[in-house]
């Protein structure tokens, strides 16, 4: 293929590590650029203008919300997130800031490779396709007409459940935190009424997951939000 | 458009007015115009009644009188035994409150509510101990008499010439939660009583003869009518208020009742109930004590306190002030409090003073803005005479004095008197006459008033007998002389009273300096204290000093439990457990000279702080001191609510400074863990990453050494999973771990530990089965996945592959739900279902099992945090089965969460 190699800026202070982010994405065929602190970080993502950013949390000398929110500021190319298990908090800071996707360390190859896929797909598919009906198992969702069918039978969802249904798969396979979620849905007065996402992620399931209690699409991300995977 | 929506104030006062009143037991009172209208009878029905709805009656104590239809009545209810109280070498049958609480019946019936209780028992009067029934939850039915409510007692006194002394306040009769009037027409009760249906004690025969006059009932009936019509009035209004109709209520409007010392205060006030009551406003009740009136004698001050007390039973706020003019003090606080009436009872008519203009006058020409209301004051001429002896009675106090004094001051007459002797061929007799007046001077500064007037008879005997001519006779030569002794015995007289007064006013001015000066040094004290134990000697130190008692303090835990007295260097008196309890319970004093258990020897002070109430302040007072003039009381007050500040600025203090250690303590372990945590997991990270990419160079490996990658990831996936217990077991032992509880269904977490743990399980058939109306649980996502994980981990790892695991559910008792996680693998061993939630614990430790044996332990740590329980047991067929239960709490509702929504058109 012709289509220019995607290029990817990894932030990441333990050589190590790097070393192994650097030879799996090359495998995959990216372009890599590397640095191991948040100001190289930022200068790099100016200069090199990747594609996409896979930034560690832990770095010494800042933090990575900071850098989010300095790169949302001109650029929206896809963020992933690499942090340590027992700091949700932070995953949620930097996913409400603007990050697409977390990778919780230790982590394989595979599945870092999986979502580096996911949302450079994503990136081109959002840029390609105006397409107003999205596919996902047995169902079609029609956002122009605002028809949800499932396995060719229409079907039938409240208000909210549909918002929600229309928002998670606008931003597929990336992680949606609860409180991004409210905002879209019921607007920014409720955006700490979380129990009503819970719910209301139960009923959406129960009315399109085949088995909602191992939910194959609406992915929970405990104690930190949902994520939409449409295969 | 009038806004006529409730204030929420007021309604939420009201709410808690509601929620208070449902925790108390319910008071209903029989109400009648006199004795004999069978108030009793008709409280026995209601009691039958209620019996045979299947409510736990339980009879007090009840008066038949020995009356048949009264006492069939009694049949099949069950009755209390009586106390028996000795008393003055008699034995006397007492309601047994400790033993009505002991019982706690749903309903008690408890007759005749004014009854005053023997001495020595808990409370003074048997309303105290209806009070104290009803807050702690029991019901009660009670009687009461038209005659014995406080602010209608002299009003029925006036009719019927008879008082009573036992009386009830009306607040009690206000507060009680329904009034039945049981009525009965004059002609019938005169029937009753002609036959003897009326129980009349033998002694007082005649005097209620008098008593049971028509007229009399009829006066009495109309009473009790009136009195229940305006109950009755009230709850309209408070029935309208609570709809709020309209809102009834002028704050603007409200009372000061000005008392003075005697008798009349009792009326003023009783007076000043009533009009407050009509006009359904807050009043006030205040008593200024100027330096005249300090001279007083302890009686009527007592009686004024009692007065202001009574006002205080009868719900009004009270406040005695202290200041030179009475009238400026009251317009001054009237004006603070912004009182717009002001009542004061009508001077004694003094015909020997025509000009002097009343002290109603005097108050309305300096506040024309007020309106003055003239009530009259007890006037009978009985109270008029002990009125006057109780004030000559204070004359001869001052005029006492020990007899060393009166010694000193006619020696000091004999002196002059020597001294004069050679004099009076050079002076004049007129100025002899004055070096006897400064004997008087001399003797009022030393010795006060009574050997000062001795000193003036003295003088003037001394100065007829020695100068005037004939010497050495009483005989007088020349009539002017008269004169002359009249004069000097009026100056001496009136000099020895001023003298005697400007000290007096100098020593009530000390007094009141050192305990001021008291105060301040103890405030100042107490201000420097940092622990309970110097307060406590601190107060020790004061009680000493200004009450000549000792001292104790109490402090409460937060269990409202009363700890041993704080020990203090000069020890503390022995404390009654009980009353001190009482005393914080009820926050009234109790014990040494108070309502409750007056026979103590010790006063229990309840230190109420402005959050809570701290403690019991522990008084033993000595015998010789007056604890209970008006000054020491107020200085008591005072004394301790400033011991309560300062236990409680301590406990403040305390609470500040664990919670600082406790922050930097938990701020240091935080940075520790998460260093040592990044420290073990970054080259674990690494590992497990550098040995995915040995399968991606170039060459490409060969199968053996895919393998050997492959197993090196494992192994340090497993070293990931065994860092990540042993850290999580320190946070969750260190108290470190904040629940991030959230509403939340338990599918969800259910679904994602299987998602976490699907690679584990890959050889294991996993079953849900979760009941479809399960409630929202508020629990930490993330920790609650981990006791899933982990216990599917533990049935995937005690299992041989192909077996079911099953995830389940249900509501189990005690609000409480069940989650548990079963297997049909060979269960647990016998005996070790409670060990192996143990640290370091094995099922099998003989076996090749990895794991050191923490995932258990966490999932009981983390179970634990959320305030349930978690065990383990052996299924009756095969298999094991983990247990945990979350408690259920009040799940938010999800009104409003289709509301609000920006407009949007519904799909379709």
């Amino acid at each position: 293929m012709s289509e220019p190699r995607p290029a990817v800026l990894v932030i990441e202070d333990e050589p190590n590590i790097r070393r192994f982010i650097r030879m799996s994405l090359e495998a995959e065929g990216c372009q890599v650029y590397e640095t191991d602190s948040m100001q190289r970080g930022l200068i790099a993502a100016g200069t090199r203008r990747p594609d996409m950013v896979v930034l560690d949390l832990g770095l010494p000398d800042g933090d990575g919300v900071d850098f989010i929110r300095d790169l949302r500021a001109w650029s929206d190319i896809p963020i992933i997130v690499l942090s340590a298990r027992t700091t949700e908090a932070d995953k949620v800071g930097a996913l409400d800031s603007g990050a697409d996707d977390y990778l919780t360390k230790p982590f394989g190859a595979a599945e870092l490779l999986a979502r580096v896929r996911a949302q450079l797909r994503r990136r081109s598919s959002a840029s390609a396709s105006g397409s107003a009906v999205l596919e996902f198992g047995r169902m079609r969702v029609d956002l122009g007409k605002r028809l949800v069918e499932r396995a060719g039978e229409p079907l039938h969802l409240t208000p909210i459940e549909y918002r929600l249904l229309a928002f998670l798969i606008t931003h597929p396979d990336s992680v949606l935190t609860h409180r991004q979620l409210l905002k879209a849905v019921w607007g920014p007065s409720h955006a700490d009424d979380s129990h009503y996402i819970r719910v209301y992620m139960g009923l959406l399931r129960k009315k399109i997951e085949e088995d909602p209690s191992q939910p194959r699409h609406i992915i929970t991300e405990a104690g930190v939000g949902y994520r939409f995977v449409a295969a | 458009m009038k806004d006529i929506r409730p204030d929420p104030d007021l309604i939420l006062d009201r709410i808690k007015e509601e929620e208070m009143r449902a925790a108390r037991g319910k008071l209903k009172i029989f109400f009648g115009a006199s004795a004999g209208v069978g108030k009793t009878y008709a409280m026995l029905s209601a009691a039958r009644q209620q019996t045979e709805q299947g409510t736990d009656v339980v009879i007090g104590v009840v008066e038949t009188h020995g009356r048949k239809e009264t006492e069939a009545l009694l049949t099949g209810l069950e009755r209390l035994p009586l106390k028996a109280v000795a008393y003055r070498d008699r034995v006397l049958q007492e309601f047994d409150i400790d033993g009505a609480l002991a019982r706690k019946p749903a309903l008690l019936l408890v007759d005749e509510l004014a009854h005053s209780n023997v001495p020595g028992s808990r409370h003074a009067k048997r309303w105290q101990d209806v009070e104290e029934l009803q807050s702690s939850g029991i019901d009660v039915y009670s009687t009461v008499n038209v005659q014995h409510l406080e602010t209608l007692n002299d009003v029925v006194g006036g009719i019927t010439g008879i008082r009573v002394w036992e009386t009830v306040p009306d607040h009690v009769f206000d507060a009680a939660d329904e009034v039945v009037l049981v009525d009965l027409t004059p002609d019938e009760l005169l029937q009753r009583l002609k036959e003897g249906k009326v129980y009349l004690p033998q002694q007082a025969e005649r005097a209620i003869q008098n008593f049971f006059r028509k007229g009399n009932l009829i006066a009495l009936r109309e009473l009790a009518l009136r009195r229940t019509a305006d109950r009755v009035d009230s709850e309209m209004i408070q029935y309208r208020r609570d709809k709020s109709v309209t809102r009834a209520w002028q704050t603007s409007e409200s009372l000061l009742a000005c008392i003075g010392p005697g008798d009349g205060s009792g009326r003023i006030v009783r007076s000043a109930a009533r009009i407050a009551a009509r006009l359904d406003v807050p009043w006030h009740v205040i008593y200024v004590e100027t330096p005249k009136l300090r001279h007083l004698s302890e009686k009527l001050r007592l009686q004024t306190l009692k007065s202001l007390k009574l006002a205080q039973e009868m719900g009004s706020e009270t406040a005695s002030l202290s200041g030179s003019d009475a009238i400026a003090t009251i317009i001054d606080y009237a004006r603070d409090h912004n009182l717009s009436k002001v009542i004061v009872g009508r001077d004694h008519a003094q015909s020997w003073r025509p000009w002097k203009r009343s002290f109603a006058d005097r108050v309305g020409k300096l506040a024309p803005d007020l309106d003055i209301i003239q009530v009259a004051r007890e006037d009978t001429p009985a109270d008029r005479r002990q009125e006057e002896k109780s004030t000559s009675e204070s004359l001869l106090d001052r005029l006492r004095a020990p007899w060393q004094s009166f010694a000193m001051s006619s020696v000091f007459c004999a002196l002059v008197t020597l001294i004069a002797m050679p004099l009076h061929t050079v002076f004049d007799r007129a100025n002899i006459a004055m070096l006897f007046l400064m004997a008087v001077v001399l003797s009022a500064v030393r010795y006060g008033l009574g050997p000062a007037v001795a000193a003036a008879f003295l003088n003037v005997a001394a100065f007829d007998f020695f100068f005037v001519p004939p010497r050495f006779s009483f005989a007088v030569g020349d009539v002017q002389y008269l004169m002359t002794f009249a004069v000097m015995l009026a100056v001496g007289l009136v000099t020895a009273k001023l003298t005697a007064d400007l000290k007096f006013q100098a020593r009530v001015a000390s007094r009141r300096e050192q305990r001021v000066r008291a105060l301040y040094e103890m405030s100042r004290d107490l201000s420097g204290a940092l622990m309970p134990e110097q307060i406590a000697e601190i107060s020790q130190r004061f009680a000493a000093t200004g009450f000549g008692a000792r001292a104790a303090i109490m402090l409460a835990d937060e269990r409202d439990r009363l700890h041993e007295a704080i020990p203090v260097p000069g020890g503390v008196p022995a404390v009654d457990v009980g009353i001190s309890q009482w005393a914080f319970d009820h926050s009234a004093e109790a014990g040494w000279g108070t309502d409750t258990l007056a026979g103590s020897p010790l006063l229990y002070v309840p230190l109420k702080a402005p959050m809570r109430t701290r403690g019991v302040l522990v008084l033993e007072p000595s015998p010789s001191r007056r604890l209970m003039a008006p000054e020491q009381r107020r200085l008591l007050d005072t004394f301790a609510r400033l011991v309560a500040i300062s236990l409680e600025r301590v406990h403040y203090v305390d609470v500040a400074r664990a919670t600082t250690v406790q922050m930097e303590s938990e701020r240091l372990r935080n940075s520790l863990l998460s260093a040592i945590s990044h420290d073990l997991r970054t080259p674990l990270a690494a590992l497990v990453g550098l040995a995915d990419s040995m399968s991606m160079t170039q060459p490409p490996p060969t199968g053996q050494q895919c393998d050997i990658a492959a197993s090196m990831r494992e192994e340090a996936l497993r070293m990931n999973s065994l860092v990540n217990n042993l850290l999580d077991m320190a946070r969750l032992q260190a108290g470190a771990v904040k629940l991030n509880r959230q509403w939340q269904p338990l599918e969800e977490v259910v679904g994602s530990a299987i998602k976490a743990m699907r690679s584990t399980m890959a050889g294991h058939r996993v079953g849900v089965n979760l009941p479809a109306e399960l409630p929202l649980l508020e629990f930490d996502a993330v920790l609650v996945e981990r006791v899933l994980c982990n216990l599917l981990e533990n049935a995937a790892t005690y299992t041989p592959p192909g077996s079911t695991i099953e995830i389940g559910a249900a509501p189990a008792a005690r609000d409480q739900i069940d989650i548990w996680v079963e297997d049909d693998g060979p269960g647990l061993p016998a005996g070790k279902e409670e060990l192996i939630f143990n640290k370091f614990e094995r099922g099998r430790k003989e076996s090749a099992t990895s794991g050191v044996g923490l995932g258990l332990a966490i999932c009981r740590a983390i179970v634990a945090a959320h305030g349930g329980t978690i065990r383990a047991e052996n299924r009756h067929g095969r298999g094991a089965r983990f247990v945990f239960s979350l408690p259920c709490g009040n799940p938010p509702s999800l009104d409003g969460a289709e509301k609000d929504l920006p407009e949007e058109e519904s799909p379709k």
